[in-house]
């Protein structure tokens, strides 16, 4: 029952936590004038007008950050219960853990030899 | 038998009151829900008053002091002011997520809040997980940025939410590191069993050099000096909270102060022994008093901190990030490893729950620490003085004659 309330907590507050900020938005959507027009609602860039389509391309430094990012997340994510139960493990198990990192290590010393986390 | 209704006997007097017990438990729920929700709503408004006042401290300057004792109620007066500013959307925005991506701000830092434990009683939430919900929701947190860049039609807002999306995902990694070592120490991942695990001796002493990484990571998780690229005025205007303005724009303020605010919170809770101090297990209100100071500690280093150091460049950051943070943290993993299976094997590992217990695998893990830092400090020296010695070979500096002092002494 009470593994249930606690999981009813989350979920209630996660129900909550969305009410909050929405409250004073649309408090202020009630109390702010609203008067739109062109000019009001155009894009602001540095006092000239936009040109051209606002969702460019981006750099590939950001997919390649991106990639090593996505390699140690996925990392981590097994290493958490190796370090939850690592005082129940024997010697074996922090060998395990070694070769584990190790292995994933070599990818980013290998990004890094390559030079993908230069920022150009 | 309980006289007095509180939050703590909700359910049992709502049972006496004759509400079915679904209900008084949906009601208990909620009661907590709506308080533990409503403390950091409260505090904002604080925590921005104290960093402007810390900040014009630090710069020589008075800050807020007009409105209400000490300028009290300056943060109050900025609110009513967002209340009646124009909300204005511009042309070409992807009007839901564009409205959706405050909300989402400040959601996802309240939602942290669900897990804090502030005193041995008191805790939304104790789930068996607590860490690892802190990393699923603090991670939510990126998704805001990107939504916000993407959907304002705005060059600068999008230029401005890459760079950040760059520079939270890659310090993401360095902070979930560093909180591998306390769980691996403690042998948990809920809170209250992690500030119980530190009732004789402070993770802090334990794992220094983890303490010192997740505050890093977190200074730049939550945008501040010097890893404030979120808002880098002078380079991309505002960056991706640009076109937002009234109560959206102060949404994504008012999450960003509760975020630093929440950090130093969970620094505190899990490196700093949370609600430990004296006659807490008699009186555990005095938790709140003790989480408090803790965390005050960690939140005014960061916020004098912010107000000394200028900016670094977005290679500088990344560079700090993969190339130092995200290595030392993994061979801090190993070394903390390696160090608890050597402790263990030799026989120095607590057998009770006492301060004195604790010393002998405290002192070695410190030690552990310590060489690592020494390690990393020599590499850096090395380091750099080969960078200054090759810089010197390729721009000679022209030294003048060394000076003639007149009438000196002697000789």
């Amino acid at each position: 029952m009470a593994v249930v309330n606690e999981w009813a907590f989350i979920g209630v507050f996660f129900a909550i936590a969305w009410v909050f900020p929405f409250v004073p938005i649309f408090g202020a959507r009630l109390l702010a004038p609203h008067k739109p027009n062109a000019i009001k609602q155009s894009t602001y860039e540095c006092g000239v007008e936009t040109v051209g389509d606002t969702w460019v391309q981006f750099k590939v430094q950001y997919y390649i950050y991106g990639l090593i990012f996505l390699v140690f997340d996925v990392e981590i994510v097994f290493l958490f219960p190796w370090a939850l139960a690592y005082s129940q493990l024997d010697f074996f198990g922090f060998f395990a853990g070694l070769v584990f990192v190790f292995f994933l290590f070599d990818a980013l010393v290998y990004a890094w030899r390559k030079d993908a986390l230069e920022w150009v | 038998m309980n006289d007095v209704c509180s939050i703590n006997n909700l359910t049992q007097c709502l049972l006496d009151g004759g509400v079915s017990p679904d209900l008084a438990n949906l009601l208990t729920i909620l009661g907590g829900v709506v308080l533990v929700a409503t403390v950091p709503l409260v505090t904002v408004i604080f925590l921005i008053w104290i960093e402007r006042k810390i900040a014009a401290r630090v710069q020589d300057r008075l800050g807020p002091n007009r409105v209400g004792p000490f300028g009290l109620l300056q943060s109050v007066a900025d609110a009513v002011k967002m209340l009646t500013k124009e909300d204005i959307t511009p042309m070409g925005a992807d009007k839901f997520i564009y409205n959706l991506a405050p909300i989402i701000a400040f959601a996802t830092v309240v939602l942290i809040w669900a897990i804090i434990p502030f005193t041995p009683l008191h805790i939304g939430a104790d789930l068996s997980i607590g860490i690892l919900y802190f990393v699923a929701v603090a991670s939510i947190g990126t998704v805001k940025i990107m939504i916000a860049g993407w959907s304002s039609n705005n060059k600068y807002a999008l230029l401005g939410a890459f760079r950040t999306i760059a520079q939270l995902l890659s310090y993401e990694v360095p902070l979930v590191l560093s909180l591998l070592i306390p769980v691996m120490i403690a042998g948990t991942l809920g809170m209250q069993d992690m500030v119980r695990a530190q009732g004789s001796m402070w993770f802090v002493f334990m794992a220094p050099v983890a303490a010192v990484m997740f505050f890093i990571a977190n200074l730049a998780e939550t945008g501040r000096a010097p890893f404030d690229l979120l808002e880098a005025e002078s380079e991309i205007i505002a960056g991706y909270n640009i076109e937002y303005s009234g109560f959206k724009w102060g949404m994504f303020m008012a999450g960003e102060f509760m975020h630093a605010f929440t950090a130093a919170l969970l620094a505190a809770v899990i490196f700093l022994g949370g609600w430990w101090g004296p006659f807490v297990e008699q009186v555990p209100a005095l938790g709140f008093v003790y989480l408090g100071l803790k965390t005050a500690v960690v939140y005014i280093f960061g916020l004098i901190l912010r107000s000394t150091v200028p900016r670094v460049r977005i290679d500088q950051l990344m560079a700090l990030n993969w190339k130092w943070l995200v290595p030392i943290s993994v061979a801090n993993v190993l070394i903390t490893a390696l160090l608890l299976k050597v402790v263990d094997a030799i026989g120095l590992a607590p057998q009770s729950g006492d301060f004195f217990a604790h010393l002998p695998q405290t002192l070695v893990l410190l030690v552990g620490n310590l060489v690592l830092m020494f390690g990393v400090a020599t590499v850096l020296r090395n380091r750099g003085r080969a960078q200054r010695l090759a810089d010197e070979a390729a721009h000679p500096v022209e030294h003048e004659d060394a000076p003639v002092v007149v009438g000196a002494v002697g000789h």
